[in-house]
């Protein structure tokens, strides 16, 4: 161990008495970072990217915004009208929105596709599940704020879930409400819920750090780090590549803000809300809609709710069903094909959930559903006594000794 | 890896140049956010829109004052008595901390209008009221850290640095000022 | 490795990307509901470099003036904001003071003052009440977000107000009801609002249902969105720059790889 690797005196003296700086070395600089992660583990820290970009847009608007029935549909469009740049922090929260969830997505199919919540990163995975339901309701309150009539409609819907549990849902509902219709009062909790519960999210996120940090990131191989010959510093290889994936990603987000900034959201939230009339066709935001389908494909009020929430809780359970010691897809060819299944399944239920609930709609509803619980519910625990693995490679450095394709690297391996 | 050093030695250059002003150009990205962010505070084009308003004065009385709202800050409108007018312009500016005369001031010599706001630490004066204690210059006098104003407005005694602000105004007509 | 992996990225996030902007699509479709179709006009504030047309946004406010606003509101317009479809201050002071606004006296009475710039747009009806009541119980909605509150808005408004045709024999028309094909339903509450010389243009366009119609809603179209040339403008640069920097990173990322890669 050397003494100290700071050079500046300040740092030093902060750093002697409060090793903060040298956690920040260890864990950002430092930090051994598998060798051959692709662009999906780009994922992760676009994810951080997106919720500090939430937080600091949305801080911003509270300054601006008002939370009450009769002003927050005003405010809103004094911020877009009068507010010095206010469209813009205004359309970067509200796609910023939907950006988050699809960062978030593609990080969740990612973790699915490569194993990533298996041992010894369950808890990690664990805490990732816990972020998208925190994320769902932040959103979910968020978008009740600018009191449109889908904020208005939207929350009556959600909220009107939980009427569906025995006994106690009606009082439930009211004390959510805090009245018997969604107003004033729901509206005030709905704010200061939606600003409070991001910085719930950024906690979690730093358990979720810290979990990874325990181990050390997954790799597109799935077998575990074998010394430092298969792992660089985090700083320079992988802060690099963090900032062009976050060029890119901020392209497609810039394009989406300054050119299509209600190309995700609904015209009807422009028309404030009005709780005598209910739009002809109300739809949740588009990272919403697989849940929504599954809801709307039970037949039954309860089943619905609870199906719709077990889809969620299935994920914390994942760990658990897939039995199979083999991490990343690449080695599991039959575990490969349902994984894409299971991707276009959950396209599907986006789409069946835009659909209006009818005739063929809540046919394909119902079969998109039953598959995505047969995924996780039976082939995932079963899939292992009938799946004949690959072979693993020895190490990370191998495949890539081997030639630059995994492929390669297999039949290398095999002649040995 | 040996044979490695030796191509890093020659690029070493470019390399430094490309990968700083990539640094350089993500700073220059964050730094321009914000703007945005900060400017926001600032005051939107609805507040600034509400920057004028007019004054009635045509039932002020003689050594009446009213106190009218303008950017949501008290203005003073005072008619001023032949008395004030004398004692405010015969006074020698030598001893003042802000040596203003009260021509410069006050345009229409009976009527003085005042952001009713002391330069100290922007709490509002007394000696609009006629019971009000208007401090030893006779004219306002702010009761937080006590600070004298005189006829004219100017600081005469206390903490506060500057006169009482004067806010920029015309007359529309002989009974209607329009402030901002 | 990396020639797979990036690979696997291009083409899979192709996928991801082209599903999720299927879903999207999918969903703003869905959201245009009905089966009708409006024709699909060339506005000039279309596309990534489109801006509004001025003189077409003047003659639109005055149709707004002398046609619409006798029920239709634009409460979250100013007055003031007028100055960027291209009026001066005295022209935006003199068209607000034909109009009067409430206000308190220094008696306490409430009396009418004229506008000013800085009031908002003033609404025909003091309440929504007193609008539906004025209109057969049909509540003329507030115009200040319509082209952003309709799906297709600007397609949608001008065919609306050039939709009123001869209703089909077989439709009944019940009274204070009138037929629009581009109605949802057919049936709407507002008479035919536009016909030939309903206004008179004073820079000389003929002033037919079609042009009233185009011009207005290019009035309503930038009233909905004040900002967009704003922010087209600010969003060509914020483009180019994160092209540049999308270019100089992926080359510093190549270079910073290179030995690793080499290994």
């Amino acid at each position: 161990m050397s003494k100290s690797k700071f050079k500046n005196p300040v740092v030093k003296w902060i750093d002697y008495r409060l090793p903060i700086f040298s956690f920040m070395d260890h864990e950002l600089n430092h930090y051994p970072t598998p060798k051959n992660l692709n662009y999906f583990w780009n994922f992760g820290s676009l994810a951080g990217f997106a919720l500090v970009t939430m937080i600091v847009s949305g801080i911003v608007l509270s300054m601006n915004y008002t939370a009450h029935v009769d002003y927050a549909f005003d405010s809103v469009e004094r911020i877009m009208r009068d507010v010095n740049h206010g469209w813009l922090i205004r359309y970067i929260h509200m796609n910023g929105a939907s950006f988050f969830f699809i960062v978030v997505y593609i990080h969740i199919f990612r973790g699915l596709y490569y194993g990533s919540y298996k041992a010894p990163r369950e808890l990690l995975w664990i805490l990732g599940v816990l972020i998208l339901l925190l994320m769902m309701a932040t959103a979910f309150m968020g978008y009740v704020l600018p009191w449109g009539q889908m904020s208005f409609w939207g929350a009556t819907v959600i909220t009107n879930l939980f009427s569906a549990i025995p006994f106690v849902g009606e009082s439930i509902v009211t004390w959510l409400w805090g009245g018997f219709s969604v107003d004033n009062s729901t509206l005030n909790r709905f704010f200061s819920l939606h600003f409070v519960l991001p910085f719930v999210i950024v906690g979690v996120v730093i358990l979720h750090l810290i979990a990874l940090h325990r181990f050390g990131s997954n790799n597109p191989i799935g077998i575990d780090v074998r010394g430092t010959q298969d792992t660089v510093p985090f700083s320079p290889y992988y802060t690099i590549k963090d900032l062009f994936g976050l060029s890119v990603f901020l392209s497609f987000f810039a394009a989406a803000v300054f050119f299509f900034p209600n190309f995700m959201g609904h015209p009807d939230n422009y028309i404030e809300a009005n709780p005598m009339v209910t739009p002809a066709h109300i739809v949740p935001e588009w990272y919403f809609l697989p849940f929504y389908a599954i809801l709307r494909a039970i037949p039954d009020k309860l089943g619905g709710v609870l199906f719709m929430f077990g889809a969620i809780a299935v994920l914390f359970v994942l760990p658990w069903l897939d039995r199979s010691p083999v991490r990343s897809s690449q080695f599991r060819p039959i575990f490969k094909i349902f994984f894409w299944i299971l991707f276009l399944d959950c396209i599907l239920l986006g789409y069946l959930g835009a659909m209006p609930a009818e005739g063929i709609y809540v046919i394909l509803s119902r079969i998109a559903t039953a598959y995505y619980f047969f995924h996780f519910l039976i082939l995932f625990p079963l899939l292992p006594y009938i799946e004949k693995t690959k072979p693993l490679p020895i190490s990370i450095s191998e495949p890539i000794l081997g030639g630059g394709s995994t492929a390669s690297a297999f039949a290398v391996r095999e002649k040995k | 890896m040996s044979n490695k050093s030796k191509s890093k030695n020659k690029n070493e250059g470019k390399r430094d140049f490309l990968i700083v002003s990539t640094y350089a150009m993500a700073g220059i990205g964050a730094a321009a956010v914000a703007w945005p962010l900060i400017d926001q505070m600032n005051p939107a084009a609805d507040t600034l829109a509400l920057a004028s308003t007019e004054v009635d004065i045509s039932s002020l009385e003689e050594g009446q004052a009213i106190t009218v709202t303008w950017r949501g800050k008290p203005v003073f409108v005072r008619h001023r008595t032949p008395e004030e007018i004398k004692l405010a312009k015969d006074v020698s500016l030598d001893d003042m901390r802000h040596p203003e005369t009260d021509e410069e001031r006050v345009p229409n010599e009976k009527f003085i209008v005042l952001v009713g706001v002391c330069t100290h630490l922007g709490c509002v004066p007394l000696g609009q009221k006629s019971g009000d204690v208007k401090g030893q210059y006779g004219g306002w006098f702010c009761p937080c850290h006590g600070s004298h104003y005189d006829h004219s407005g100017r600081i005469r005694k206390g903490p506060a640095p500057t006169n009482l602000e004067v806010p920029s105004y015309k007359f529309l007509s002989n009974n209607v000022i329009k402030i901002g | 490795m990396n020639r797979v992996s990036s690979c696997f990225f291009s083409r899979n996030i192709l996928k991801l990307f082209f599903s999720l902007v299927i879903i999207c699509s999918s969903n703003s479709s869905f959201a245009a509901g009905e089966k009708i179709s409006y024709p699909q006009l060339n506005w000039s504030f279309a596309g990534i470099l489109g801006t509004f047309d001025r003189t077409s946004q003047q003659r639109g406010l005055q149709v707004y003036k002398e046609v619409c606003s006798g029920c239709h509101g634009m409460r979250l317009l100013a007055y003031r904001n007028l100055k960027s479809i291209g009026y001066n201050d005295d022209e935006i002071k003199a068209f607000a003071a034909e109009n009067t606004v409430n206000t308190i006296n220094d008696d306490g009475e409430i009396v009418e003052r004229p506008a000013r710039p800085s009031d908002k747009f003033v609404s025909p009806y003091p309440n929504d009440k007193a609008a539906r009541a004025a209109n057969g119980g049909a509540y003329p909605p507030d115009l200040s977000l319509i082209v952003k509150a309709r799906p297709d808005g600007a397609n949608y408004l001008h065919a609306l107000l050039t939709g009123y045709v001869e209703a089909p024999a077989e439709k009944n028309v019940p009274d204070g009801m009138y037929y629009n094909k581009y109605y949802s339903g057919n049936l709407i509450g507002m008479p035919q609002p536009l016909y030939d010389d309903g206004v008179e243009y004073a820079d000389g366009t003929k002033a037919t249902p079609y042009q009233m119609a185009k011009d207005v809603t290019a009035f309503l179209a930038w009233a909905s969105e004040p900002e967009m040339e704003d922010r087209k403008r600010l969003g060509i640069s914020v483009m180019l720059f994160l092209l540049l920097l999308t270019a100089l990173s992926y080359f510093a990322m190549k270079q910073i790889w290179a030995p690793i890669k080499k290994q």
